[in-house]
């Protein structure tokens, strides 16, 4: 009898199915952004500025009479977007180090130790600010910032994961067989190695959205007129007293997104069988 | 204990220097010459001829560290360039508020972390145990500014009970503390209510249980003493996390503090003043950390046996 696709076992919990449902709406609206905004995100009107929400613009407007709802789909690209192309580059980079150090051992896995531990007990936030600081304000060097913030965890991971795996059959067997070591590493110890950074790795894209939006809303980020999640609500806290829902509309959907990608993260961990790759493990 | 703590200071130096090493070299590191970061625009030649010679710009980096590194080590940042004033006197009027705020959050997570992880698990899959575990999803994801943002809206805005900003009275203390605290919250009551419910299911808890020791007798005085080991660890770990809380919700309170100057240091691209934030920042952390270890070996007699046997 064969097991249940992925799917069909994320599908069985109604929670996990309900996420990945949400996720996958998000997505869609992020790709689709210019065609789905009922306004044009950039298109001000002064005499329409911090209107509540009403029947032609949903969720109001900010201190420009900019469309909130447009902003908000718009923005979705740019915090996604950065989200999980420096989280995916994070990743990239974290296991191949902590392959190598965890393969290799000898002197390059003492020095890759001895940095990851120092980065640890450091919070996100803060090795971004310092990244920020050389290399300016912006998107990139927020995506960049984000990568090495999390650089550490995925490195450290991979590299237990590589340990734990060496003394299997499969590798003593590829080794006879006379693959070289970095065949060995990438073809036969990695693979099997990643279920369990590929799951961190959605859970810190939900990190990194809210730390993505923590560095917009520092002014940080993505600059005007690009609009970012964390960079509307920035504008807003001037408008605290006169437009709330400036600032309550975006936090609603980045907390949503985290959280749903917290629970899809959960269920995915039942489905597929393996204990949560906890950061303070 | 005291030998333990001598050792683990000593191991806080070559972090130190790696991370100094790391601040300093942001100067370098942003694009063009450094002198440009370093001084006011319009500056006259003289002026820039002091600041070379001043920061010995004109000799080989390491050169330059070793004179940075011994000026803050005295205490001398230099002169923040935007505010016109030495980046010490700046550090000095914030860093008290940011410690005032940092440690009640400290506090304030870890007794009601505590506290509500060992009802949950007393209480466990009651509705008050589910109710504290949708408190720690949401509190472990929520991001901290928008929560502060929400606290204000409702707490100082709607209900007028606290002020909306500043640091003139204690009262400013209590919502962005509470801010911060939730988080640790969530933190410290996830971890308390794993190892209790964890250690609750092993064989010695049976025997008092069977000897007819009372229900919370064998909760607070066997589980709980078992449990604070993990929670320690935890907290030793994530002390960082909590105190970086800081950063952000400062910054959203328009609280004086480290966090807002390393903010506004970075908006006005004023590295000296940067520069010295981020390394008091980074202090914070490791001494943060190194007080969550001295916990840790405190109550783990094997901790402090293992590093004095190395």
């Amino acid at each position: 009898m064969s097991r249940p696709s992925l799917a069909a076992r994320i599908a069985r919990s109604p929670r996990g199915a309900l996420c990945a449902l949400f996720l996958a709406a998000l997505v869609l609206c992020a790709i689709f952004a210019p065609w789905i905004a009922p306004y044009d995100y950039a298109a001000q009107k002064l005499a329409m500025a911090n209107t509540p929400p009403s029947a032609a613009h949903w969720l109001g407007t900010d201190e420009f009479g900019r469309d909130l709802l447009s902003r908000l789909i718009q923005g979705a690209r740019t915090s996604l977007s950065v989200s999980v192309l420096s989280i995916a580059l994070s990743m990239m980079l974290g296991a191949t180090l902590g392959a190598a150090a965890g393969y290799f051992g000898g002197l390059f896995d003492k020095v890759v130790t001895v940095v990851v531990d120092l980065t640890w007990s450091f919070p996100e936030i803060l090795l971004a600010l310092i990244l920020i600081a050389i290399l300016g304000p912006g998107l990139h060097s927020t995506a960049i910032a984000i990568a090495i913030a999390y650089l550490a965890q995925f490195t450290r991971l991979t590299r237990s994961q590589v340990l734990a795996l060496q003394g299997e059959l499969f590798v003593d067997a590829a080794v006879t067989a006379g693959a070289r070591p970095a065949r060995v590493l990438f073809l036969h110890l990695l693979p099997n190695a990643m279920t369990p950074v590929i799951v961190a790795g959605m859970l810190a894209t939900g990190d990194a959205i809210v730390l993505e939006a923590t560095l917009g809303f520092f002014g940080l980020g993505a600059q005007p007129p690009i609009p970012s999640w964390g960079g509307m609500m920035s504008s807003g806290t001037a408008q605290i007293f006169i437009a709330p829902w400036i600032i309550i509309f975006p936090g609603l959907v980045i907390a949503t997104t985290v959280i749903a990608i917290n629970l899809f993260g959960d269920a995915l961990i039942e489905a597929l069988d393996i204990r949560r790759p906890l950061r303070d493990g | 204990m005291l030998r333990f703590t001598i050792r683990r200071l000593a191991m806080l130096l070559p972090v130190f220097l790696a991370v100094s090493l790391v601040i300093f070299m942001i100067i370098h590191l942003v694009p063009g010459d450094p002198l440009e970061h370093l001084i006011q625009v319009g500056s006259s030649p003289e002026q820039r001829a002091e600041m070379i010679a001043r920061y010995g710009l004109d000799r080989p980096l390491l050169a330059q560290y070793g004179t940075w590194l011994a000026k803050v080590v005295t205490g001398d940042f230099g002169d923040a360039i935007v505010m016109r004033q030495p980046v010490a006197n700046l550090i000095a009027e914030n860093m008290p508020h940011s410690l005032a705020l940092g440690g009640t959050a400290l506090v304030f997570s870890t007794t009601v972390g505590i506290v509500t992880g060992v009802l949950a698990a007393s209480f466990r899959d009651s509705p008050f145990d589910r109710a504290v575990m949708g408190f720690i999803l949401l509190g472990s994801t929520l991001p901290s500014f928008w929560l502060a943002l929400l606290m204000i809206l409702l707490f100082a805005v709607q209900f007028e009970w606290f002020p909306v900003s500043g640091a003139r009275s204690w009262d400013a203390l209590v919502l962005p503390a509470l801010t911060i605290g939730i988080g640790g919250t969530a933190l410290i009551a996830r971890v308390t209510r794993a190892a209790m419910v964890e250690i609750a299911s092993r064989d010695f808890v049976r025997v008092l249980q069977a000897k007819g020791v009372p229900f919370w007798r064998i909760q607070l005085r066997h589980v709980l003493q078992q449990a604070m080991l993990p929670v320690m660890t935890i907290l030793g770990l994530r002390i960082g996390w909590i105190l970086g809380g800081a950063v952000t919700v400062e910054y959203v309170f328009a609280r004086p503090g480290l966090g807002s100057l390393l903010i506004t240091g970075l908006a006005q691209r004023d590295y000296p003043l940067v520069q010295g934030c981020l390394l008091m920042l980074a202090i914070a952390v490791m001494l943060g950390t190194l007080l969550g270890d001295l916990a840790q070996a405190a109550l783990d007699p094997r901790l402090r046996e293992a590093m004095g046997v190395q």
